[in-house]
């Protein structure tokens, strides 16, 4: 569904503090699978999941959506894949505050133009889902970790992408509530979708959920 | 267009919820806004309703004064010139008037004395103006005596008081029978302050201006026109001046919104990054707080300019009266016509509404074009 062909994304390229995130990376991505990324600190997970997610553009290489080349568009039409193809769980939620988390869920539907009414009962549901529907009106700086996480991911989901992307899902997460997104993630691969994540927790990565787990370091994939 | 309109709405309930979050500090800036708005439209209303008035009252005064001018200053019509006249071809009618100004110590204001026929005004009795009978206290039956310039005592009943919807004019007014006129100033008799001239032609007013000028050399006609301008320059002066004293916070205001919105805060810049991040387009985040930036602006306007058409219709424009009135003792009470001139509303409108929306959206062109990916790396 996904493919990387030698991609390298520099930051700051021709400064003096030039640096280059990732290094040449091939790579393709199963359709309907949960795959994770694994490496330490800067080893340029988060960056190719902005590549992927069509949040960046590589500094060369090529990277296709279901054989399409994305990787040259301009930012208008990446923006419209981003929103229907993608949905994002951000590692710090990014919630916006003294909103309600039903607010907070349509937020990513809003420029879709779609009828409020459609999307405030999209929004109810997938809350229901995620056993959030008592918190629906709440803001969500009063809601806990877990409970954001939950609101975040119900706004991933309200424009239904085919792609969840989440960058280090658990890491503010204790472990009870880790065990709980991997049973989320669970059913979003149930449900067809495609899951690509970024981690370091071996709770992520060692679980039967993860059907693929990718390594990196510094800019490069590597054998496991 | 439905989507687009829905799109729109969308925008709107986000930028009124995001209004909402920063209660104190938009409250603040819209009542600045709005007091700002206010003190600038009830000068704009209160003058453009003073000078429909003073149009209004001068409507029926006469269309050319002739006064009399001794080395340059105003001096007495002496006898015979009316006469002279009344054989100018145009002249309808003319009519000697006798007027003057005395100094009422006990209240320290000048009143405007007027000779009336005796048809008119009963030897013994006066009219007088509506500002007057409130600042002595004075109703039809009372008597009231003035000590005359040679030292002499008048006493005079209060026939009646003058129409309020003058009073604009009217405010200092007293009117006396002629032979009380002469008698109180010790004027001589045949002379006149200055002639009161109707024209059946008023586009033969300017002609029969010149001909008088040619035909009494030491006259000076004054048109209607002329008052009427002069009031009108009067009122222009005057909210000039008060629209400079305005001037230091219209710059205080300006500073204010620059800073509020070319100012984005760290926690603004975070939330566009995330809307981009979550699918908005850069022209998305621009048109939310163009949305903003009209909304603030647009409410700041209406509640600036009801309640300034409140205090200058409703109010009696308390707050302007002792500058743009410009009355020292005897300010009239009058209620103004409401007059509201479309070209000014609009020029208010776009000078308020257009600088704030224009100052919103720099700084967030240059926020909304920045990576969505910055919320990832944040």
């Amino acid at each position: 569904m996904i493919e990387l062909l030698a991609v390298k994304k520099a930051f700051n390229q021709g400064r003096s503090n030039e640096y280059w995130a990732l290094n040449g990376i091939d790579l393709r991505i199963e359709a309907g699978r949960v795959t994770a990324l694994r490496g330490p600190s800067g080893s340029g997970k988060t960056t190719l999941l902005t590549l992927i997610g069509c949040l960046a553009r590589p500094t060369s290489g090529r990277v296709r959506l279901k054989g399409e080349d994305i990787s040259g568009l301009p930012e208008r039409f990446l923006t419209e894949i981003r929103r229907q193809t993608f949905g994002f769980i951000f590692q710090q939620f990014n919630l916006i505050k003294g909103l309600s988390a039903l607010e907070n869920v349509i937020l990513p539907a809003l420029p879709t133009g779609r009828p409020r009414r459609e999307l405030v009962a999209r929004a109810e549901a997938l809350l229901a889902q995620l056993q959030l529907s008592h918190r629906a009106a709440a803001r969500v700086e009063w809601l806990s970790g877990g409970e954001q996480q939950r609101v975040a991911i119900a706004r991933a989901l309200i424009n239904d992408p085919e792609v969840i992307v989440a960058d280090e899902p658990t890491a503010n997460l204790d472990t009870v509530l880790s065990g709980e997104f991997m049973v989320i993630l669970e059913s979003l691969s149930a449900a067809g979708k495609t899951v690509l994540l970024s981690s370091h927790d071996p709770l992520v990565v060692e679980s039967p959920v993860v059907h693929r787990v990718i390594a990196m370091r510094d800019g490069r994939l590597v054998d496991l | 267009m439905r989507i687009w309109l829905e799109k729109q709405l969308h925008l709107i309930d986000f930028t009124l919820a995001s209004l909402a979050r920063r209660k104190s500090k938009n409250i603040g800036l819209l009542a600045v806004y709005a007091l700002l708005v206010f003190a600038l439209a009830s000068v704009g209303l209160f003058a453009n309703a003073l000078r429909s008035e003073a149009s209004f009252v001068l409507a029926s005064s006469p269309e050319v004064i002739l006064q009399r001018l001794v080395a340059g200053r105003h001096d007495l019509i002496p006898p015979g010139y009316l006469e002279k006249i009344g054989r100018i071809r145009g002249v309808q009618k003319q009519e000697g008037r006798l007027w003057g100004y005395y100094y009422d110590a006990v209240v320290k204001a000048n009143y405007t004395f007027m000779a009336r026929p005796a048809e008119e005004i009963a030897p013994g009795s006066i009219a007088i103006g509506a500002t007057l009978a409130r600042l002595r206290g004075l109703a039809p039956g009372n008597v009231i005596s003035f000590r005359a310039y040679g030292g002499k005592l008048f006493t005079f009943r209060i026939a009646s008081l003058l129409s309020p919807d003058a009073e604009l004019l009217s405010a200092d007014l007293v009117l006396l029978a002629e032979a009380d006129f002469r008698a109180f100033f010790d004027y001589p008799a045949g002379h006149y302050t200055d002639i009161a001239l109707s024209v059946a032609n008023p586009q033969e007013v300017r002609n029969i201006a010149g001909k008088l000028s040619q035909a009494l050399p030491d006259s000076r006609p004054i048109l209607r026109e002329e008052v009427l301008r002069t009031y009108q320059s009067m009122f222009d002066w005057r909210e000039g001046i008060m629209l400079t004293i305005l001037a230091g916070a219209i710059f205080a205001f300006i500073i204010l919104a620059w800073e509020k919105a070319a100012g984005l805060s760290a926690e603004e810049r975070k939330e566009i990054g995330i809307l981009k991040a979550i699918g908005w387009e850069t022209g998305d985040v621009i048109r939310m707080k163009l949305w903003e930036g009209l909304l603030v602006s647009l409410a700041a306007f209406l509640i600036g300019f009801i309640a300034a058409y409140i205090h200058v219709f409703y109010c009696g424009a308390s707050l302007l009266e002792p500058v743009l009135k410009g009355w020292s003792v005897l300010y009239p009470r009058f209620t103004l016509i409401p007059a509201v001139d479309g070209m000014q509303v609009a020029s208010l409108a776009f000078f308020t509404i257009f600088p704030y929306c224009a100052a919103v959206l720099v700084p967030i062109w240059r926020a909304a074009i920045t990576d969505p990916d910055s919320v990832m790396r944040a």
